[in-house]
Protein backbone atom coordinates (compact mmCIF):
# COMPACT_ATOMS: atom_id res chain seq x y z
CA UNK A 1 0.00 0.00 0.00
CA UNK A 2 2.59 2.23 0.91
CA UNK A 3 4.62 1.41 -2.18
CA UNK A 4 1.70 2.26 -4.37
CA UNK A 5 0.85 5.48 -2.87
CA UNK A 6 4.12 6.46 -3.12
CA UNK A 7 4.35 5.23 -6.97
CA UNK A 8 1.32 7.81 -7.62
CA UNK A 9 2.91 10.47 -5.21
CA UNK A 10 6.60 10.43 -7.33
CA UNK A 11 4.75 9.98 -11.00
CA UNK A 12 2.40 13.29 -10.06
CA UNK A 13 4.96 15.18 -9.58
CA UNK A 14 7.27 14.01 -12.22
CA UNK A 15 4.70 14.27 -14.93
CA UNK A 16 4.13 17.62 -13.92
CA UNK A 17 7.60 18.45 -14.76
CA UNK A 18 7.29 16.97 -17.44
CA UNK A 19 4.50 19.17 -18.71
CA UNK A 20 6.17 22.34 -17.91
CA UNK A 21 8.64 21.36 -20.91
CA UNK A 22 5.76 22.34 -23.11
CA UNK A 23 7.23 26.03 -21.76
CA UNK A 24 9.51 25.94 -24.47
CA UNK A 25 7.26 26.58 -26.94
CA UNK A 26 5.72 29.87 -25.96
CA UNK A 27 8.68 31.10 -24.58
CA UNK A 28 10.36 30.69 -28.42
CA UNK A 29 7.57 32.41 -30.03
CA UNK A 30 7.18 35.31 -27.75
CA UNK A 31 10.92 36.02 -28.13
CA UNK A 32 10.16 35.95 -31.84
CA UNK A 33 7.68 38.00 -31.42
CA UNK A 34 9.52 40.81 -28.79
CA UNK A 35 12.28 40.48 -31.40
CA UNK A 36 10.14 41.66 -34.22
CA UNK A 37 8.28 43.78 -32.32
CA UNK A 38 11.83 45.79 -31.80
CA UNK A 39 12.77 45.45 -35.63
CA UNK A 40 9.49 47.14 -36.27
CA UNK A 41 9.55 50.04 -33.83
CA UNK A 42 13.18 50.41 -34.99
CA UNK A 43 12.25 51.00 -38.14
CA UNK A 44 9.49 53.17 -37.85
CA UNK A 45 9.42 54.82 -34.31
CA UNK A 46 6.27 56.40 -34.47
CA UNK A 47 3.93 53.21 -35.24
CA UNK A 48 5.65 52.53 -31.62
CA UNK A 49 2.19 52.04 -29.24
CA UNK A 50 0.07 50.30 -31.84
CA UNK A 51 3.11 47.53 -32.09
CA UNK A 52 3.82 47.70 -28.17
CA UNK A 53 0.06 46.82 -28.08
CA UNK A 54 -0.56 44.30 -30.72
CA UNK A 55 2.84 42.45 -29.39
CA UNK A 56 1.00 42.45 -25.72
CA UNK A 57 -1.79 40.77 -27.44
CA UNK A 58 -0.13 38.28 -29.39
CA UNK A 59 2.39 37.23 -26.35
CA UNK A 60 -0.73 36.93 -24.34
CA UNK A 61 -2.31 34.78 -27.22
CA UNK A 62 0.96 32.49 -27.89
CA UNK A 63 1.49 32.27 -23.36
CA UNK A 64 -2.05 30.02 -23.59
CA UNK A 65 -0.19 26.33 -24.53
CA UNK A 66 2.07 27.23 -22.13
CA UNK A 67 -0.70 28.09 -19.09
CA UNK A 68 -2.71 24.92 -20.11
CA UNK A 69 0.97 23.00 -19.41
CA UNK A 70 0.52 24.99 -16.11
CA UNK A 71 -2.57 24.07 -15.04
CA UNK A 72 -2.20 20.24 -15.70
CA UNK A 73 0.92 20.30 -13.54
CA UNK A 74 -0.34 22.04 -10.95
CA UNK A 75 -3.13 19.79 -11.08
CA UNK A 76 -0.97 17.18 -10.78
CA UNK A 77 0.79 18.69 -7.66
CA UNK A 78 -1.93 19.99 -5.95
CA UNK A 79 -5.46 18.33 -6.80
CA UNK A 80 -4.35 14.82 -8.53
CA UNK A 81 -2.80 13.37 -5.73
CA UNK A 82 -5.28 12.83 -3.13
CA UNK A 83 -7.71 12.00 -5.59
CA UNK A 84 -5.47 9.01 -7.18
CA UNK A 85 -4.87 7.84 -3.59
CA UNK A 86 -8.71 7.71 -2.41
CA UNK A 87 -9.14 6.16 -5.57
CA UNK A 88 -6.77 3.47 -4.99
CA UNK A 89 -7.51 2.65 -1.40
CA UNK A 90 -11.45 2.38 -2.44
CA UNK A 91 -10.52 -0.08 -4.74
CA UNK A 92 -8.22 -1.94 -2.35
CA UNK A 93 -11.02 -1.51 -0.14
CA UNK A 94 -8.80 -0.77 3.28
CA UNK B 1 -23.50 78.77 0.01
CA UNK B 2 -21.67 77.74 2.79
CA UNK B 3 -23.90 75.05 3.80
CA UNK B 4 -24.32 73.72 0.15
CA UNK B 5 -20.44 73.40 -0.02
CA UNK B 6 -20.14 71.91 3.17
CA UNK B 7 -22.94 69.12 2.57
CA UNK B 8 -21.05 68.61 -0.98
CA UNK B 9 -17.60 67.84 1.10
CA UNK B 10 -19.67 65.86 3.77
CA UNK B 11 -21.45 63.16 0.81
CA UNK B 12 -17.29 63.74 -0.65
CA UNK B 13 -15.93 62.61 2.55
CA UNK B 14 -18.39 59.37 2.80
CA UNK B 15 -17.91 58.36 -0.39
CA UNK B 16 -14.11 58.38 -0.01
CA UNK B 17 -14.43 56.20 2.96
CA UNK B 18 -16.96 53.81 1.71
CA UNK B 19 -14.16 53.32 -1.21
CA UNK B 20 -11.79 52.48 0.97
CA UNK B 21 -14.10 50.87 3.82
CA UNK B 22 -13.93 47.14 1.95
CA UNK B 23 -10.34 47.24 1.63
CA UNK B 24 -10.57 47.78 5.27
CA UNK B 25 -13.20 44.96 5.79
CA UNK B 26 -11.11 42.22 3.71
CA UNK B 27 -8.12 43.32 5.68
CA UNK B 28 -10.21 42.67 8.96
CA UNK B 29 -11.51 39.03 7.86
CA UNK B 30 -8.29 37.85 6.66
CA UNK B 31 -7.05 38.84 10.55
CA UNK B 32 -9.94 37.30 11.85
CA UNK B 33 -11.13 34.58 9.82
CA UNK B 34 -8.65 33.13 7.77
CA UNK B 35 -6.06 30.60 9.28
CA UNK B 36 -2.80 31.95 8.85
CA UNK B 37 -0.67 29.94 6.45
CA UNK B 38 2.75 28.47 7.54
CA UNK B 39 5.40 28.34 5.22
CA UNK B 40 5.43 27.15 1.75
CA UNK B 41 1.40 27.02 1.67
CA UNK B 42 -0.29 27.31 -1.81
CA UNK B 43 -3.87 26.61 -1.12
CA UNK B 44 -6.90 27.70 -2.71
CA UNK B 45 -9.45 30.18 -1.58
CA UNK B 46 -10.50 29.55 1.89
CA UNK B 47 -14.05 28.59 2.33
CA UNK B 48 -15.71 30.58 4.89
CA UNK B 49 -18.88 28.60 5.19
CA UNK B 50 -21.67 26.63 3.11
CA UNK B 51 -24.89 27.74 2.46
CA UNK B 52 -27.43 24.96 1.85
CA UNK B 53 -29.34 25.31 -1.19
CA UNK B 54 -31.93 22.64 -3.20
CA UNK B 55 -29.39 21.32 -5.65
CA UNK B 56 -26.07 20.94 -4.09
CA UNK B 57 -23.82 22.75 -1.30
CA UNK B 58 -22.84 26.09 -2.47
CA UNK B 59 -19.66 27.17 -0.40
CA UNK B 60 -18.95 31.04 0.04
CA UNK B 61 -15.38 31.28 -0.15
CA UNK B 62 -12.50 33.84 0.36
CA UNK B 63 -12.70 35.08 -3.49
CA UNK B 64 -16.14 35.65 -3.86
CA UNK B 65 -15.89 37.48 -0.41
CA UNK B 66 -13.20 39.40 -1.89
CA UNK B 67 -14.74 40.04 -5.54
CA UNK B 68 -17.85 41.16 -3.57
CA UNK B 69 -15.89 43.70 -1.94
CA UNK B 70 -13.85 44.68 -4.96
CA UNK B 71 -17.61 45.36 -6.75
CA UNK B 72 -18.58 47.65 -3.80
CA UNK B 73 -15.11 49.73 -3.52
CA UNK B 74 -15.80 50.38 -7.43
CA UNK B 75 -19.32 50.92 -7.31
CA UNK B 76 -18.29 53.91 -4.55
CA UNK B 77 -15.22 55.06 -6.02
CA UNK B 78 -17.00 55.65 -9.58
CA UNK B 79 -19.80 57.60 -7.12
CA UNK B 80 -17.01 59.56 -5.60
CA UNK B 81 -15.82 60.61 -9.19
CA UNK B 82 -19.08 61.28 -10.78
CA UNK B 83 -19.99 64.00 -7.70
CA UNK B 84 -20.70 66.96 -8.48
CA UNK B 85 -19.84 66.59 -12.00
CA UNK B 86 -20.85 69.45 -13.81
CA UNK B 87 -20.65 70.70 -17.64
CA UNK B 88 -17.76 73.12 -18.52
CA UNK B 89 -16.39 73.01 -14.75
CA UNK B 90 -12.72 71.93 -14.72
CA UNK B 91 -12.21 70.10 -11.14
CA UNK B 92 -8.64 67.81 -11.25
CA UNK B 93 -11.50 65.15 -9.77
CA UNK B 94 -14.05 65.75 -13.80
CA UNK B 95 -10.73 65.69 -15.57
CA UNK B 96 -9.61 62.49 -14.41
CA UNK B 97 -13.33 61.23 -15.23
CA UNK B 98 -13.38 62.40 -18.63
CA UNK B 99 -10.00 60.97 -19.36
CA UNK B 100 -11.15 57.50 -18.43
CA UNK B 101 -14.45 57.42 -20.23
CA UNK B 102 -12.53 59.32 -23.32
CA UNK B 103 -10.09 56.52 -23.13
CA UNK B 104 -12.24 53.77 -23.28
CA UNK B 105 -14.81 54.83 -26.18
CA UNK B 106 -11.28 55.22 -28.03
CA UNK B 107 -10.48 52.21 -27.42
CA UNK B 108 -13.51 50.74 -28.37
CA UNK B 109 -14.15 52.91 -31.36
CA UNK B 110 -10.44 51.39 -31.93
CA UNK B 111 -11.51 47.72 -31.95
CA UNK B 112 -14.77 47.42 -32.59
CA UNK B 113 -15.93 50.10 -35.10
CA UNK B 114 -18.90 52.67 -34.02
CA UNK B 115 -21.49 50.09 -34.04
CA UNK B 116 -20.36 48.93 -30.59
CA UNK B 117 -19.95 51.99 -28.88
CA UNK B 118 -22.47 51.23 -26.29
CA UNK B 119 -20.17 48.51 -25.16
CA UNK B 120 -17.78 50.82 -23.44
CA UNK B 121 -18.92 51.24 -20.00
CA UNK B 122 -18.59 46.94 -20.02
CA UNK B 123 -15.04 47.28 -21.23
CA UNK B 124 -14.18 49.17 -18.67
CA UNK B 125 -16.13 47.87 -15.71
CA UNK B 126 -14.66 44.40 -16.41
CA UNK B 127 -11.08 45.82 -16.83
CA UNK B 128 -11.44 47.38 -13.56
CA UNK B 129 -12.98 44.59 -11.61
CA UNK B 130 -10.02 42.87 -12.98
CA UNK B 131 -7.21 45.26 -12.30
CA UNK B 132 -8.64 45.81 -8.64
CA UNK B 133 -8.59 42.14 -7.89
CA UNK B 134 -5.00 41.26 -9.01
CA UNK B 135 -4.28 44.46 -7.23
CA UNK B 136 -6.05 43.30 -4.39
CA UNK B 137 -2.76 40.59 -3.64
CA UNK B 138 -0.80 44.15 -2.83
CA UNK B 139 -2.73 44.44 0.60
CA UNK B 140 -1.82 40.69 1.37
CA UNK B 141 -5.66 39.36 0.49
CA UNK B 142 -6.59 36.88 -1.55
CA UNK B 143 -6.99 37.85 -5.45
CA UNK B 144 -9.91 36.46 -6.91
CA UNK B 145 -8.41 36.35 -10.21
CA UNK B 146 -6.53 33.75 -8.76
CA UNK B 147 -9.60 31.18 -8.66
CA UNK B 148 -10.60 29.53 -11.66
CA UNK B 149 -13.87 29.91 -10.66
CA UNK B 150 -14.60 33.92 -11.13
CA UNK B 151 -12.32 34.30 -13.95
CA UNK B 152 -14.47 31.21 -15.69
CA UNK B 153 -17.61 33.17 -15.10
CA UNK B 154 -16.40 36.49 -16.72
CA UNK B 155 -15.48 34.24 -19.69
CA UNK B 156 -18.44 32.43 -19.78
CA UNK B 157 -20.37 35.80 -19.52
CA UNK B 158 -17.85 37.04 -22.50
CA UNK B 159 -19.17 33.37 -24.38
CA UNK B 160 -22.74 34.25 -23.94
CA UNK B 161 -21.98 37.84 -25.79
CA UNK B 162 -20.19 36.38 -28.57
CA UNK B 163 -23.17 33.99 -29.10
CA UNK B 164 -25.49 36.22 -28.95
CA UNK B 165 -23.71 38.68 -31.58
CA UNK B 166 -23.38 35.78 -33.82
CA UNK B 167 -27.19 34.66 -33.38
CA UNK B 168 -27.89 38.57 -34.35
CA UNK B 169 -26.92 37.84 -38.24
CA UNK B 170 -29.71 34.83 -38.03
CA UNK B 171 -29.67 31.09 -36.95
CA UNK B 172 -29.08 30.02 -40.45
CA UNK B 173 -26.02 32.51 -40.60
CA UNK B 174 -24.99 31.17 -37.13
CA UNK B 175 -24.94 27.43 -37.95
CA UNK B 176 -23.20 27.61 -40.98
CA UNK B 177 -20.25 29.63 -39.95
CA UNK B 178 -19.79 26.38 -38.18
CA UNK B 179 -19.13 24.94 -41.33
CA UNK B 180 -16.14 27.00 -42.63
CA UNK B 181 -14.51 25.83 -45.24
CA UNK B 182 -16.62 22.76 -45.53
CA UNK B 183 -18.81 20.94 -43.22
CA UNK B 184 -16.50 18.34 -42.63
CA UNK B 185 -14.59 20.98 -40.31
CA UNK B 186 -17.86 21.31 -38.13
CA UNK B 187 -16.40 19.30 -35.25
CA UNK B 188 -13.45 21.26 -35.29
CA UNK B 189 -15.03 24.29 -35.52
CA UNK B 190 -17.25 23.76 -32.62
CA UNK B 191 -14.94 22.72 -30.40
CA UNK B 192 -12.46 25.85 -31.12
CA UNK B 193 -15.72 27.88 -30.58
CA UNK B 194 -16.07 26.26 -27.17
CA UNK B 195 -11.94 26.32 -26.27
CA UNK B 196 -12.65 30.14 -26.82
CA UNK B 197 -13.90 30.67 -23.06
CA UNK B 198 -11.85 28.03 -21.69
CA UNK B 199 -8.71 29.73 -22.84
CA UNK B 200 -9.63 33.10 -21.64
CA UNK B 201 -10.05 32.54 -18.19
CA UNK B 202 -7.08 29.97 -18.20
CA UNK B 203 -4.97 33.02 -19.36
CA UNK B 204 -5.95 35.04 -16.65
CA UNK B 205 -6.27 32.72 -14.02
CA UNK B 206 -2.91 31.02 -14.89
CA UNK B 207 -0.84 34.36 -15.07
CA UNK B 208 -1.92 35.70 -11.87
CA UNK B 209 -1.78 31.81 -10.16
CA UNK B 210 1.77 30.91 -11.49
CA UNK B 211 2.74 34.84 -9.91
CA UNK B 212 1.85 33.64 -6.72
CA UNK B 213 3.66 30.00 -7.10
CA UNK B 214 6.19 31.42 -8.10
CA UNK B 215 6.73 34.52 -5.46
CA UNK B 216 5.88 31.44 -2.32
CA UNK B 217 8.36 29.71 -3.96
CA UNK B 218 11.07 32.07 -4.27
CA UNK B 219 10.94 33.79 -0.54
CA UNK B 220 10.92 30.32 0.26
CA UNK B 221 14.05 28.84 -1.13
CA UNK B 222 15.91 32.22 -0.16
CA UNK B 223 15.01 32.27 3.61
CA UNK B 224 16.37 28.48 3.36
CA UNK B 225 19.28 29.74 1.58
CA UNK B 226 19.68 32.45 4.64
CA UNK B 227 19.61 29.48 7.29
CA UNK B 228 21.92 28.24 5.45
CA UNK B 229 24.52 30.57 4.75
CA UNK B 230 23.66 32.75 7.82
CA UNK B 231 22.62 30.48 10.23
CA UNK B 232 25.93 31.15 12.67
CA UNK B 233 25.01 34.52 13.04
CA UNK B 234 24.49 34.97 17.00
CA UNK B 235 20.49 35.25 18.69
CA UNK B 236 17.83 36.82 16.53
CA UNK B 237 19.91 38.00 13.92
CA UNK B 238 20.52 34.25 12.79
CA UNK B 239 17.01 33.80 12.51
CA UNK B 240 16.09 36.41 10.25
CA UNK B 241 15.91 35.45 6.76
CA UNK B 242 18.16 38.51 5.34
CA UNK B 243 18.29 37.24 1.96
CA UNK B 244 14.71 37.64 1.30
CA UNK B 245 15.01 41.38 1.39
CA UNK B 246 15.31 42.80 -2.17
CA UNK B 247 14.36 39.90 -4.96
CA UNK B 248 10.80 39.33 -3.59
CA UNK B 249 9.86 42.92 -3.80
CA UNK B 250 11.25 43.05 -7.33
CA UNK B 251 8.98 40.39 -8.41
CA UNK B 252 6.12 41.62 -6.56
CA UNK B 253 6.15 44.77 -8.56
CA UNK B 254 6.01 42.64 -11.80
CA UNK B 255 3.95 39.90 -10.89
CA UNK B 256 1.41 42.01 -8.75
CA UNK B 257 1.60 45.21 -10.59
CA UNK B 258 2.49 45.10 -13.96
CA UNK B 259 0.75 41.43 -14.39
CA UNK B 260 -2.24 42.18 -12.96
CA UNK B 261 -2.92 45.27 -15.16
CA UNK B 262 -1.41 44.14 -18.30
CA UNK B 263 -4.07 40.94 -17.82
CA UNK B 264 -6.84 43.14 -17.29
CA UNK B 265 -5.97 45.11 -20.41
CA UNK B 266 -5.68 41.79 -22.42
CA UNK B 267 -9.03 40.16 -21.15
CA UNK B 268 -10.60 43.53 -21.88
CA UNK B 269 -9.01 43.58 -25.45
CA UNK B 270 -9.65 39.80 -26.29
CA UNK B 271 -13.40 40.40 -25.46
CA UNK B 272 -13.98 43.51 -27.53
CA UNK B 273 -12.25 41.48 -30.03
CA UNK B 274 -13.83 38.14 -29.91
CA UNK B 275 -17.61 40.20 -29.70
CA UNK B 276 -16.47 42.44 -32.93
CA UNK B 277 -15.50 39.27 -34.63
CA UNK B 278 -18.42 37.49 -33.71
CA UNK B 279 -20.82 40.06 -35.81
CA UNK B 280 -20.63 41.29 -39.26
CA UNK B 281 -22.30 44.40 -39.97
CA UNK B 282 -23.15 43.66 -43.76
CA UNK B 283 -24.97 40.69 -43.06
CA UNK B 284 -26.62 42.06 -40.29
CA UNK B 285 -27.60 44.82 -42.69
CA UNK B 286 -28.77 42.39 -44.98
CA UNK B 287 -31.07 40.81 -43.07
CA UNK B 288 -32.59 43.84 -41.64
CA UNK B 289 -33.50 44.82 -45.24
CA UNK B 290 -35.06 41.53 -45.93
CA UNK B 291 -36.85 41.49 -43.25
CA UNK B 292 -38.18 45.09 -43.93
CA UNK B 293 -38.70 44.19 -47.47
CA UNK B 294 -40.85 41.42 -46.15
CA UNK B 295 -42.78 43.47 -43.80
CA UNK B 296 -43.59 46.04 -46.54
CA UNK B 297 -44.74 43.29 -48.93
CA UNK B 298 -47.26 42.33 -46.24
CA UNK B 299 -47.99 46.03 -46.02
Amino acid sequence: MELAIGIILGCCTLGAGIAMIAGIGPGIGEGNAVAKACEAIGRQPESRSAVTTTMLMGCAVAETTGLYALVIAILLIFVAPARLVDILVSAIGR
Amino acid sequence: MQTKDRRFRAVDVVLLTLTVLPFLAGILIKLFFVPPSTGIDITGAYVFFTLPTPLQPLPITESQVNSWLVVLALLFLSLYMTHGIRAGRKTKRQVIAEWIVEKTEDLVKGNMGDYFLGFAPFVAAIMAISAFSSLLSLLGLFPPTSDLNVVGGWAILVFFLITWYKLKCGPVYYLKSFCEPVAFFAPINIVSELATPVAMSFRHYGNVLSGIVISVLVSAGLSGLSNLLLGWLPGVLGEIPFLRIGLPAVLSVYFDLFSGCLQAFIFAMLTMLYVAGAFSPEEYQKRKDKAAARRARRA
